[in-house]
Protein backbone atom coordinates (compact mmCIF):
# COMPACT_ATOMS: atom_id res chain seq x y z
CA UNK A 1 0.00 0.00 0.00
CA UNK A 2 1.28 3.38 -0.99
CA UNK A 3 0.53 6.38 1.15
CA UNK A 4 -1.12 8.97 -1.05
CA UNK A 5 -1.20 12.71 -0.66
CA UNK A 6 -4.69 14.14 -0.23
CA UNK A 7 -6.15 14.95 -3.64
CA UNK A 8 -6.34 18.58 -4.65
CA UNK A 9 -9.98 18.63 -5.59
CA UNK A 10 -11.75 20.48 -8.36
CA UNK A 11 -9.74 23.37 -9.83
CA UNK A 12 -12.95 25.38 -10.25
CA UNK A 13 -13.70 25.00 -6.53
CA UNK A 14 -10.14 25.97 -5.65
CA UNK A 15 -10.32 29.11 -7.78
CA UNK A 16 -13.67 30.09 -6.35
CA UNK A 17 -12.41 29.62 -2.81
CA UNK A 18 -9.25 31.60 -3.56
CA UNK A 19 -11.39 34.51 -4.80
CA UNK A 20 -13.55 34.27 -1.72
CA UNK A 21 -10.57 34.24 0.65
CA UNK A 22 -9.04 37.26 -1.06
CA UNK A 23 -12.21 39.26 -0.34
CA UNK A 24 -12.38 37.78 3.18
CA UNK A 25 -8.82 38.95 3.81
CA UNK A 26 -9.47 42.41 2.34
CA UNK A 27 -12.52 42.99 4.55
CA UNK A 28 -11.08 40.99 7.45
CA UNK A 29 -8.02 43.21 7.80
CA UNK A 30 -10.37 46.17 8.16
CA UNK A 31 -12.70 44.32 10.52
CA UNK A 32 -9.78 43.47 12.82
CA UNK A 33 -8.11 46.85 12.59
CA UNK A 34 -9.13 48.39 15.93
CA UNK A 35 -9.25 45.45 18.31
CA UNK A 36 -8.02 42.31 16.51
CA UNK A 37 -8.18 39.91 19.42
CA UNK A 38 -11.61 40.88 20.73
CA UNK A 39 -13.21 40.99 17.28
CA UNK A 40 -11.71 37.62 16.28
CA UNK A 41 -12.92 36.22 19.59
CA UNK A 42 -16.46 37.46 18.90
CA UNK A 43 -16.40 36.19 15.34
CA UNK A 44 -15.12 32.69 16.10
CA UNK A 45 -16.77 32.66 19.52
CA UNK A 46 -20.20 33.20 17.97
CA UNK A 47 -19.78 30.08 15.83
CA UNK A 48 -18.30 27.99 18.65
CA UNK A 49 -20.92 29.08 21.21
CA UNK A 50 -23.71 28.30 18.80
CA UNK A 51 -22.46 24.94 17.56
CA UNK A 52 -20.93 23.59 20.75
CA UNK A 53 -23.08 25.16 23.47
CA UNK A 54 -26.45 26.38 22.21
CA UNK A 55 -27.27 23.45 19.91
CA UNK A 56 -26.26 20.71 22.41
CA UNK A 57 -28.13 22.59 25.13
CA UNK A 58 -31.47 22.77 23.34
CA UNK A 59 -30.91 19.30 21.92
CA UNK A 60 -30.50 17.95 25.45
CA UNK A 61 -33.55 19.89 26.65
CA UNK A 62 -35.59 18.39 23.82
CA UNK A 63 -34.41 14.86 24.59
CA UNK A 64 -35.33 15.37 28.26
CA UNK A 65 -38.78 16.53 27.18
CA UNK A 66 -39.20 13.53 24.88
CA UNK A 67 -38.14 11.07 27.60
CA UNK A 68 -40.66 12.63 29.97
CA UNK A 69 -43.43 12.42 27.40
CA UNK A 70 -42.44 8.86 26.56
CA UNK A 71 -42.79 7.80 30.17
CA UNK A 72 -46.35 9.06 30.22
CA UNK A 73 -47.02 7.43 26.85
CA UNK A 74 -47.53 10.71 24.99
CA UNK A 75 -44.35 10.98 22.95
CA UNK A 76 -46.35 11.86 19.84
CA UNK A 77 -47.77 14.88 21.62
CA UNK A 78 -44.40 16.52 22.32
CA UNK A 79 -45.11 19.38 19.93
CA UNK A 80 -47.76 20.79 22.26
CA UNK A 81 -44.98 21.49 24.78
CA UNK A 82 -42.17 22.04 22.32
CA UNK A 83 -43.83 24.82 20.32
CA UNK A 84 -44.76 27.24 23.12
CA UNK A 85 -41.50 26.55 24.98
CA UNK A 86 -39.30 27.08 21.92
CA UNK A 87 -41.15 30.22 20.80
CA UNK A 88 -40.92 31.73 24.26
CA UNK A 89 -37.20 30.94 24.49
CA UNK A 90 -36.70 32.35 21.00
CA UNK A 91 -38.17 35.68 22.11
CA UNK A 92 -35.99 35.60 25.22
CA UNK A 93 -32.90 34.88 23.13
CA UNK A 94 -33.58 37.79 20.76
CA UNK A 95 -34.74 40.38 23.30
CA UNK A 96 -32.52 39.24 26.17
CA UNK A 97 -31.04 42.73 26.89
CA UNK A 98 -34.47 44.40 27.11
CA UNK A 99 -36.27 41.55 28.92
CA UNK A 100 -33.59 41.14 31.60
CA UNK A 101 -33.31 44.89 32.04
CA UNK A 102 -29.53 44.91 31.55
CA UNK A 103 -29.84 48.02 29.34
CA UNK A 104 -32.74 49.55 31.32
CA UNK A 105 -30.86 52.65 32.42
CA UNK A 106 -29.39 53.55 29.03
CA UNK A 107 -32.63 52.69 27.26
CA UNK A 108 -34.68 55.00 29.49
CA UNK A 109 -32.20 57.86 29.26
CA UNK A 110 -31.80 57.59 25.48
CA UNK A 111 -35.36 56.99 24.30
CA UNK A 112 -37.47 58.61 27.02
CA UNK A 113 -39.48 55.37 27.11
CA UNK A 114 -40.13 53.18 30.12
CA UNK A 115 -37.74 50.22 30.34
CA UNK A 116 -40.22 48.33 32.53
CA UNK A 117 -42.72 46.07 30.95
CA UNK A 118 -40.53 44.01 28.61
CA UNK A 119 -40.28 41.20 31.17
CA UNK A 120 -43.99 41.42 31.93
CA UNK A 121 -44.93 41.39 28.23
CA UNK A 122 -42.62 38.44 27.55
CA UNK A 123 -44.21 36.51 30.43
CA UNK A 124 -47.69 37.34 29.13
CA UNK A 125 -46.76 36.22 25.61
CA UNK A 126 -45.37 33.01 27.12
CA UNK A 127 -48.59 32.51 29.03
CA UNK A 128 -50.62 33.10 25.86
CA UNK A 129 -48.47 30.63 23.88
CA UNK A 130 -48.82 27.95 26.55
CA UNK A 131 -52.53 28.65 26.94
CA UNK A 132 -53.06 28.57 23.18
CA UNK A 133 -51.24 25.27 22.88
CA UNK A 134 -53.24 23.82 25.77
CA UNK A 135 -56.47 24.96 24.12
CA UNK A 136 -55.54 23.35 20.80
CA UNK A 137 -54.56 20.18 22.67
CA UNK A 138 -57.86 20.11 24.53
CA UNK A 139 -59.84 20.65 21.32
CA UNK A 140 -58.04 17.95 19.36
CA UNK A 141 -58.00 15.32 22.09
CA UNK A 142 -61.43 16.01 23.47
CA UNK A 143 -63.31 12.96 22.27
CA UNK A 144 -62.07 10.36 19.82
CA UNK A 145 -65.17 10.53 17.60
CA UNK A 146 -66.21 14.13 18.24
CA UNK A 147 -65.04 15.93 15.09
CA UNK A 148 -66.05 13.25 12.58
CA UNK A 149 -69.62 13.20 13.80
CA UNK A 150 -70.07 16.91 13.10
CA UNK A 151 -68.77 16.39 9.60
CA UNK A 152 -66.94 19.72 9.22
CA UNK B 1 -30.16 2.40 27.08
CA UNK B 2 -32.91 0.76 25.15
CA UNK B 3 -32.55 2.78 21.98
CA UNK B 4 -29.12 1.62 20.84
CA UNK B 5 -29.58 -0.38 17.69
CA UNK B 6 -26.78 -1.04 15.31
CA UNK B 7 -27.27 -1.30 11.61
CA UNK B 8 -25.21 -4.23 10.35
CA UNK B 9 -22.54 -2.94 8.07
CA UNK B 10 -23.43 0.68 8.85
CA UNK B 11 -20.71 3.24 9.46
CA UNK B 12 -21.08 2.94 13.23
CA UNK B 13 -21.13 -0.84 13.28
CA UNK B 14 -17.41 -1.53 13.56
CA UNK B 15 -17.08 0.76 16.53
CA UNK B 16 -20.22 -0.37 18.29
CA UNK B 17 -21.84 1.56 21.09
CA UNK B 18 -18.75 3.55 21.83
CA UNK B 19 -18.71 5.29 18.46
CA UNK B 20 -22.45 5.94 18.48
CA UNK B 21 -21.85 8.30 21.39
CA UNK B 22 -19.36 10.31 19.37
CA UNK B 23 -20.86 13.07 17.26
CA UNK B 24 -18.58 12.09 14.38
CA UNK B 25 -20.57 8.87 13.98
CA UNK B 26 -23.59 9.33 11.71
CA UNK B 27 -25.66 7.16 14.05
CA UNK B 28 -25.10 9.69 16.86
CA UNK B 29 -27.60 11.99 15.13
CA UNK B 30 -31.08 10.60 15.52
CA UNK B 31 -33.51 13.26 14.34
CA UNK B 32 -35.67 11.93 11.48
CA UNK B 33 -36.14 15.50 10.26
CA UNK B 34 -32.62 16.10 8.97
CA UNK B 35 -32.08 15.59 5.29
CA UNK B 36 -31.19 17.42 2.11
CA UNK B 37 -34.79 18.50 1.46
CA UNK B 38 -35.24 20.34 4.77
CA UNK B 39 -31.78 21.91 4.57
CA UNK B 40 -32.42 23.01 0.98
CA UNK B 41 -35.80 24.60 1.75
CA UNK B 42 -34.27 26.54 4.63
CA UNK B 43 -31.25 27.37 2.50
CA UNK B 44 -33.37 28.80 -0.30
CA UNK B 45 -35.32 30.90 2.22
CA UNK B 46 -32.05 32.25 3.62
CA UNK B 47 -30.63 32.85 0.14
CA UNK B 48 -33.53 35.18 -0.62
CA UNK B 49 -33.70 36.76 2.82
CA UNK B 50 -29.99 37.34 3.30
CA UNK B 51 -29.66 38.81 -0.18
CA UNK B 52 -32.30 41.39 0.77
CA UNK B 53 -30.48 42.02 4.08
CA UNK B 54 -27.18 42.55 2.27
CA UNK B 55 -28.66 44.92 -0.33
CA UNK B 56 -30.63 46.98 2.21
CA UNK B 57 -27.52 47.08 4.40
CA UNK B 58 -25.45 48.45 1.53
CA UNK B 59 -28.21 50.98 0.82
CA UNK B 60 -28.17 52.12 4.44
CA UNK B 61 -24.40 52.54 4.23
CA UNK B 62 -24.86 54.71 1.10
CA UNK B 63 -27.63 56.71 2.80
CA UNK B 64 -25.09 57.93 5.36
CA UNK B 65 -23.07 59.51 2.51
CA UNK B 66 -19.70 58.34 3.87
CA UNK B 67 -17.99 59.59 0.71
CA UNK B 68 -19.24 63.15 1.23
CA UNK B 69 -17.31 64.18 4.33
CA UNK B 70 -15.11 62.61 7.02
CA UNK B 71 -17.73 63.52 9.65
CA UNK B 72 -20.16 61.06 8.05
CA UNK B 73 -17.55 58.36 7.51
CA UNK B 74 -17.14 55.80 10.28
CA UNK B 75 -15.18 53.51 7.93
CA UNK B 76 -12.45 55.68 6.37
CA UNK B 77 -10.45 52.60 5.40
CA UNK B 78 -13.23 51.06 3.30
CA UNK B 79 -11.24 51.21 0.03
CA UNK B 80 -12.98 49.42 -2.81
CA UNK B 81 -15.81 48.25 -0.55
CA UNK B 82 -17.42 51.63 -1.15
CA UNK B 83 -17.29 51.10 -4.92
CA UNK B 84 -21.03 51.35 -5.40
CA UNK B 85 -21.67 54.53 -3.38
CA UNK B 86 -24.09 56.95 -4.99
CA UNK B 87 -25.78 60.19 -3.98
CA UNK B 88 -28.69 59.19 -1.75
CA UNK B 89 -31.92 60.69 -3.14
CA UNK B 90 -34.49 62.75 -1.19
CA UNK B 91 -37.45 60.91 -2.58
CA UNK B 92 -39.60 59.09 -2.06
CA UNK B 93 -39.59 60.57 1.44
CA UNK B 94 -40.14 57.16 3.02
CA UNK B 95 -37.21 55.56 1.17
CA UNK B 96 -34.90 55.06 4.16
CA UNK B 97 -37.88 54.22 6.36
CA UNK B 98 -38.66 51.38 3.96
CA UNK B 99 -35.14 50.07 3.29
CA UNK B 100 -34.00 50.15 6.91
CA UNK B 101 -37.33 48.96 8.27
CA UNK B 102 -37.04 45.97 5.95
CA UNK B 103 -33.38 45.41 6.90
CA UNK B 104 -34.02 45.18 10.65
CA UNK B 105 -37.49 43.62 10.61
CA UNK B 106 -36.54 40.99 8.05
CA UNK B 107 -33.29 40.29 9.93
CA UNK B 108 -35.25 39.56 13.10
CA UNK B 109 -37.77 37.47 11.16
CA UNK B 110 -35.00 35.34 9.67
CA UNK B 111 -33.51 34.36 13.05
CA UNK B 112 -35.62 31.18 13.41
CA UNK B 113 -34.83 30.20 9.81
CA UNK B 114 -31.13 30.72 10.44
CA UNK B 115 -31.19 28.70 13.66
CA UNK B 116 -33.10 25.90 11.94
CA UNK B 117 -30.70 25.87 9.00
CA UNK B 118 -27.65 25.66 11.26
CA UNK B 119 -29.34 22.91 13.29
CA UNK B 120 -30.09 20.95 10.14
CA UNK B 121 -26.43 20.75 9.12
CA UNK B 122 -24.74 20.50 12.52
CA UNK B 123 -23.73 16.81 12.06
CA UNK B 124 -21.48 17.88 9.17
CA UNK B 125 -19.37 19.90 11.62
CA UNK B 126 -18.19 16.70 13.29
CA UNK B 127 -17.81 14.55 10.19
CA UNK B 128 -14.63 12.52 9.70
CA UNK B 129 -12.29 12.65 7.92
CA UNK B 130 -12.15 16.43 8.34
CA UNK B 131 -11.26 16.88 4.70
CA UNK B 132 -11.35 14.67 1.63
CA UNK B 133 -9.27 17.00 -0.51
CA UNK B 134 -7.49 20.33 -0.38
CA UNK B 135 -10.53 22.02 -1.91
CA UNK B 136 -12.76 20.38 0.70
CA UNK B 137 -10.48 21.53 3.53
CA UNK B 138 -10.62 25.10 2.23
CA UNK B 139 -14.38 24.87 1.87
CA UNK B 140 -14.64 23.89 5.52
CA UNK B 141 -12.46 26.86 6.48
CA UNK B 142 -14.79 29.02 4.42
CA UNK B 143 -17.71 27.63 6.46
CA UNK B 144 -16.12 29.13 9.58
CA UNK B 145 -16.33 32.55 7.93
CA UNK B 146 -19.87 31.76 6.80
CA UNK B 147 -21.22 30.63 10.16
CA UNK B 148 -19.06 32.97 12.26
CA UNK B 149 -19.93 35.81 9.90
CA UNK B 150 -23.67 35.31 9.86
CA UNK B 151 -23.84 34.95 13.64
CA UNK B 152 -21.54 37.97 14.12
CA UNK B 153 -23.82 40.09 11.91
CA UNK B 154 -27.04 38.96 13.56
CA UNK B 155 -25.64 39.29 17.09
CA UNK B 156 -24.17 42.79 16.57
CA UNK B 157 -27.38 43.92 14.84
CA UNK B 158 -29.70 42.52 17.51
CA UNK B 159 -27.57 44.01 20.31
CA UNK B 160 -27.27 47.41 18.61
CA UNK B 161 -31.01 47.91 18.20
CA UNK B 162 -31.38 47.25 21.94
CA UNK B 163 -28.63 49.76 22.76
CA UNK B 164 -26.53 46.98 24.30
CA UNK B 165 -23.11 48.11 23.13
CA UNK B 166 -21.07 45.20 24.46
CA UNK B 167 -19.51 44.34 21.11
CA UNK B 168 -15.82 45.22 20.73
CA UNK B 169 -15.81 48.59 18.99
CA UNK B 170 -18.08 50.92 17.04
CA UNK B 171 -21.11 49.28 15.45
CA UNK B 172 -20.65 50.80 12.00
CA UNK B 173 -17.24 49.34 11.05
CA UNK B 174 -17.96 46.01 12.79
CA UNK B 175 -21.29 45.47 11.04
CA UNK B 176 -20.07 46.79 7.68
CA UNK B 177 -16.76 44.92 7.40
CA UNK B 178 -18.30 41.87 9.08
CA UNK B 179 -20.95 41.86 6.34
CA UNK B 180 -18.27 41.72 3.64
CA UNK B 181 -16.37 38.92 5.38
CA UNK B 182 -19.65 37.02 5.58
CA UNK B 183 -20.61 37.86 2.01
CA UNK B 184 -17.35 36.47 0.60
CA UNK B 185 -18.11 33.10 2.19
CA UNK B 186 -21.84 33.33 1.41
CA UNK B 187 -21.39 33.69 -2.35
CA UNK B 188 -19.00 30.75 -2.57
CA UNK B 189 -21.29 28.64 -0.38
CA UNK B 190 -24.29 29.39 -2.59
CA UNK B 191 -22.34 28.58 -5.76
CA UNK B 192 -20.95 25.32 -4.39
CA UNK B 193 -24.19 24.13 -2.78
CA UNK B 194 -26.81 25.32 -5.28
CA UNK B 195 -26.65 22.19 -7.50
CA UNK B 196 -27.16 19.84 -4.54
CA UNK B 197 -29.98 22.00 -3.17
CA UNK B 198 -31.64 22.05 -6.59
CA UNK B 199 -31.43 18.25 -6.82
CA UNK B 200 -32.83 17.82 -3.31
CA UNK B 201 -35.79 20.08 -4.03
CA UNK B 202 -36.61 18.55 -7.40
CA UNK B 203 -35.66 14.94 -6.80
CA UNK B 204 -38.45 12.49 -6.03
CA UNK B 205 -36.85 10.85 -3.00
CA UNK B 206 -33.76 11.60 -1.02
CA UNK B 207 -31.11 8.94 -0.82
CA UNK B 208 -29.80 7.79 2.55
CA UNK B 209 -26.41 9.02 3.64
CA UNK B 210 -25.37 12.60 3.96
CA UNK B 211 -27.67 14.43 6.33
CA UNK B 212 -30.24 11.66 6.70
CA UNK B 213 -29.93 9.87 10.04
CA UNK B 214 -29.05 6.17 9.47
CA UNK B 215 -30.89 5.20 12.66
CA UNK B 216 -33.66 7.78 12.97
CA UNK B 217 -35.69 8.08 16.14
CA UNK B 218 -39.46 7.76 15.98
CA UNK B 219 -40.74 11.02 14.48
CA UNK B 220 -42.80 13.38 16.62
CA UNK B 221 -43.47 15.82 13.77
CA UNK B 222 -43.32 15.72 9.99
CA UNK B 223 -40.81 17.77 8.02
CA UNK B 224 -43.60 20.04 6.85
CA UNK B 225 -44.71 20.38 10.45
CA UNK B 226 -41.17 21.34 11.42
CA UNK B 227 -41.11 23.96 8.67
CA UNK B 228 -44.42 25.35 9.92
CA UNK B 229 -42.86 25.50 13.39
CA UNK B 230 -39.92 27.57 12.06
CA UNK B 231 -42.29 29.78 10.07
CA UNK B 232 -44.38 30.26 13.20
CA UNK B 233 -41.31 31.52 15.04
CA UNK B 234 -40.65 33.96 12.19
CA UNK B 235 -44.25 35.13 12.21
CA UNK B 236 -44.15 35.66 15.96
CA UNK B 237 -41.03 37.84 15.69
CA UNK B 238 -42.49 39.72 12.73
CA UNK B 239 -45.80 40.34 14.48
CA UNK B 240 -44.15 41.63 17.65
CA UNK B 241 -41.66 43.88 15.78
CA UNK B 242 -43.07 45.32 12.55
CA UNK B 243 -45.40 47.72 14.33
CA UNK B 244 -42.49 49.86 15.55
CA UNK B 245 -42.48 51.45 12.09
CA UNK B 246 -45.91 53.06 12.43
CA UNK B 247 -47.39 55.53 14.91
CA UNK B 248 -50.51 54.79 16.90
CA UNK B 249 -52.17 51.38 17.23
CA UNK B 250 -49.62 49.39 15.16
CA UNK B 251 -46.79 50.52 17.45
CA UNK B 252 -48.66 49.04 20.39
CA UNK B 253 -48.58 45.64 18.68
CA UNK B 254 -44.76 45.67 18.67
CA UNK B 255 -44.77 44.11 22.13
CA UNK B 256 -41.06 43.44 22.55
CA UNK B 257 -39.44 45.75 19.98
CA UNK B 258 -37.32 48.60 21.42
CA UNK B 259 -39.59 51.30 19.96
CA UNK B 260 -42.87 49.45 20.31
CA UNK B 261 -45.57 50.28 22.83
CA UNK B 262 -46.41 53.81 23.86
CA UNK B 263 -45.20 57.11 22.45
CA UNK B 264 -42.98 59.11 24.84
CA UNK B 265 -44.71 62.00 26.65
CA UNK B 266 -47.90 63.65 25.41
CA UNK B 267 -49.06 66.39 23.08
CA UNK B 268 -47.78 67.27 19.58
CA UNK B 269 -44.24 66.12 20.44
CA UNK B 270 -45.33 62.64 21.50
CA UNK B 271 -43.50 60.60 18.88
CA UNK B 272 -40.41 58.41 19.05
CA UNK B 273 -37.09 59.87 20.19
CA UNK B 274 -33.72 58.44 19.20
CA UNK B 275 -31.64 60.24 21.84
CA UNK B 276 -33.11 62.56 24.46
CA UNK B 277 -31.61 65.96 25.32
CA UNK B 278 -30.45 64.60 28.65
CA UNK B 279 -28.68 61.68 26.98
CA UNK B 280 -26.98 63.98 24.45
CA UNK B 281 -25.78 66.28 27.23
CA UNK B 282 -27.81 69.33 26.23
CA UNK B 283 -28.02 71.96 28.98
CA UNK B 284 -31.13 74.14 29.27
CA UNK B 285 -28.93 77.24 29.62
CA UNK B 286 -27.48 76.79 26.09
CA UNK B 287 -30.87 76.52 24.43
CA UNK B 288 -32.55 79.54 26.06
CA UNK B 289 -33.89 82.38 23.90
CA UNK B 290 -31.11 84.69 25.14
CA UNK B 291 -28.17 82.32 24.88
CA UNK B 292 -28.84 80.38 21.67
CA UNK B 293 -27.74 81.82 18.33
CA UNK B 294 -27.54 79.94 15.06
CA UNK B 295 -24.31 80.67 13.21
CA UNK B 296 -24.75 80.37 9.43
CA UNK B 297 -21.72 80.62 7.14
CA UNK B 298 -22.15 80.83 3.38
CA UNK B 299 -20.00 79.48 0.62
CA UNK B 300 -18.37 82.89 0.23
CA UNK B 301 -17.39 83.00 3.90
CA UNK B 302 -20.07 85.43 5.03
CA UNK B 303 -21.39 84.64 8.52
CA UNK B 304 -24.82 85.46 9.94
CA UNK B 305 -25.94 85.02 13.55
CA UNK B 306 -29.64 84.40 14.04
CA UNK B 307 -31.77 84.15 17.16
CA UNK B 308 -34.84 81.89 17.22
CA UNK B 309 -37.01 84.98 16.78
CA UNK B 310 -34.97 85.95 13.70
CA UNK B 311 -35.56 82.51 12.24
CA UNK B 312 -39.30 82.68 12.96
CA UNK B 313 -39.39 86.00 11.07
CA UNK B 314 -38.08 84.30 7.91
CA UNK B 315 -40.52 82.63 5.47
CA UNK B 316 -41.83 79.44 7.11
CA UNK B 317 -42.54 76.28 5.15
CA UNK B 318 -44.15 72.97 6.02
CA UNK B 319 -43.12 69.42 5.18
CA UNK B 320 -44.69 66.13 6.24
CA UNK B 321 -41.75 63.78 6.81
CA UNK B 322 -41.01 60.69 8.90
CA UNK B 323 -38.11 60.00 11.24
CA UNK B 324 -36.42 56.72 10.30
CA UNK B 325 -33.64 55.27 12.43
CA UNK B 326 -30.85 52.88 11.50
CA UNK B 327 -32.11 50.77 14.43
CA UNK B 328 -35.07 49.77 12.27
CA UNK B 329 -37.87 51.82 13.81
CA UNK B 330 -39.56 54.83 12.30
CA UNK B 331 -42.44 57.23 12.79
CA UNK B 332 -45.27 58.06 10.46
CA UNK B 333 -45.11 61.49 8.79
CA UNK B 334 -44.82 64.41 11.20
CA UNK B 335 -45.78 67.94 10.14
CA UNK B 336 -42.56 69.94 10.41
CA UNK B 337 -42.48 73.72 10.07
CA UNK B 338 -39.42 75.91 9.69
CA UNK B 339 -37.00 77.64 7.35
CA UNK B 340 -35.84 75.98 4.14
CA UNK B 341 -32.16 75.04 4.21
CA UNK B 342 -31.71 76.54 0.73
CA UNK B 343 -33.19 79.85 1.99
CA UNK B 344 -30.58 79.88 4.76
CA UNK B 345 -27.86 79.22 2.17
CA UNK B 346 -29.13 82.22 0.21
CA UNK B 347 -29.29 84.34 3.36
CA UNK B 348 -25.61 83.70 4.05
CA UNK B 349 -24.74 85.15 0.68
CA UNK B 350 -25.09 82.08 -1.47
CA UNK B 351 -27.55 82.36 -4.32
CA UNK B 352 -28.36 78.69 -3.80
CA UNK B 353 -29.37 78.37 -7.42
CA UNK B 354 -30.44 74.98 -8.63
CA UNK B 355 -27.49 74.73 -10.98
CA UNK B 356 -24.85 74.74 -8.26
CA UNK B 357 -26.29 74.27 -4.79
CA UNK B 358 -23.84 73.98 -1.87
CA UNK B 359 -23.26 71.03 0.47
CA UNK B 360 -23.83 71.63 4.17
CA UNK B 361 -22.00 70.82 7.38
CA UNK B 362 -24.36 70.79 10.38
CA UNK B 363 -23.02 71.04 13.92
CA UNK B 364 -25.04 70.32 17.04
CA UNK B 365 -24.82 71.54 20.62
CA UNK B 366 -24.56 67.93 21.75
CA UNK B 367 -21.33 66.96 23.46
CA UNK B 368 -21.16 63.33 22.49
CA UNK B 369 -22.64 61.05 19.90
CA UNK B 370 -21.01 59.84 16.70
CA UNK B 371 -23.10 62.24 14.60
CA UNK B 372 -22.92 65.52 16.55
CA UNK B 373 -21.56 66.84 13.25
CA UNK B 374 -23.11 65.68 9.99
CA UNK B 375 -22.77 66.56 6.33
CA UNK B 376 -25.64 66.87 3.85
CA UNK B 377 -25.31 66.68 0.10
CA UNK B 378 -26.20 69.56 -2.21
CA UNK B 379 -29.23 67.64 -3.47
CA UNK B 380 -30.48 67.26 0.09
CA UNK B 381 -29.94 70.98 0.81
CA UNK B 382 -31.73 72.01 -2.39
CA UNK B 383 -34.89 69.96 -1.74
CA UNK B 384 -37.77 72.34 -0.85
CA UNK B 385 -38.85 69.92 1.93
CA UNK B 386 -35.46 70.10 3.67
CA UNK B 387 -36.00 72.35 6.66
CA UNK B 388 -34.37 73.79 9.68
CA UNK B 389 -37.48 72.95 11.67
CA UNK B 390 -38.65 75.13 14.54
CA UNK B 391 -42.02 73.48 15.12
CA UNK B 392 -43.68 70.12 14.66
CA UNK B 393 -47.34 69.08 14.53
CA UNK B 394 -48.48 72.64 15.23
CA UNK B 395 -46.37 73.34 18.31
CA UNK B 396 -42.82 74.47 19.01
CA UNK B 397 -40.19 71.72 19.09
CA UNK B 398 -39.74 70.02 22.43
CA UNK B 399 -36.23 69.85 23.85
CA UNK B 400 -36.07 66.11 23.11
CA UNK B 401 -36.96 66.72 19.46
CA UNK B 402 -34.20 69.28 19.02
CA UNK B 403 -35.36 72.65 20.37
CA UNK B 404 -34.37 75.40 19.48
CA UNK B 405 -33.95 74.10 15.90
CA UNK B 406 -33.33 70.84 14.08
CA UNK B 407 -32.65 69.67 10.58
CA UNK B 408 -35.19 67.49 8.79
CA UNK B 409 -34.40 66.10 5.34
CA UNK B 410 -36.64 63.76 3.31
CA UNK B 411 -35.48 60.12 3.06
CA UNK B 412 -32.35 60.72 5.16
CA UNK B 413 -31.34 58.40 8.03
CA UNK B 414 -32.39 59.75 11.43
CA UNK B 415 -28.91 60.72 12.63
CA UNK B 416 -28.45 63.05 9.66
CA UNK B 417 -31.49 65.00 10.89
CA UNK B 418 -29.33 66.82 13.43
CA UNK B 419 -31.05 68.13 16.57
CA UNK B 420 -30.08 71.17 18.70
CA UNK B 421 -28.36 72.76 15.69
CA UNK B 422 -25.73 75.36 16.58
CA UNK B 423 -23.95 75.98 13.30
CA UNK B 424 -24.61 75.60 9.58
CA UNK B 425 -21.68 75.88 7.19
CA UNK B 426 -22.57 75.88 3.48
CA UNK B 427 -19.90 75.09 0.95
CA UNK B 428 -18.43 72.39 -1.23
CA UNK B 429 -17.42 69.46 0.94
Amino acid sequence: MRRRRPPLGSPAHLLLLACSFALTAYAGVRLLEDDPFAVALWFVGAAVLHDLVLVPLYGAADRTLLRGMERSGHRDRAMYVRVPAALSLLLLLVWFPLITGRVADRYARATGLSPDGFLARWLLITAALCGGSAAVYALRHRRPRGPSRRGT
Amino acid sequence: MVMVRLTPGGPGAAYGRHMARSPSAPSFWRSPLRGPWLTSVLGVALLGGITVLFVTGLLSYAAYSPDLSPVNDKTPGKGVLGFYLFPWPTGPRWLYRLTQGVHVTLGLTLIPVLLAKLWSVVPLLFRLPPARSVAHALERLSLLFLVGGVLFEFVTGVLNIQLDYVFPGSFYPLHFYGAWVFFAAFVVHVLLRAPAAWRALRGPREEPGGLVAPEPAEPTVSRRGALAFVGGGSLLLLATTAGQNFDGVPRRTALLAPHGGAEPGGGPGAFQINKTARYAGIRAAETSEEAWRLVVTGRGGRTVRLSRADLLALPQHEAALPIACVEGWSTSDQRWRGVRLRDLAALAGDPGDVGDPPDLLVESLQRHGAFRRAALRAGQVADPRSLLALAVNGAGLTLDHGYPARVIVPAAPGVLNTKWVARLTFGDL
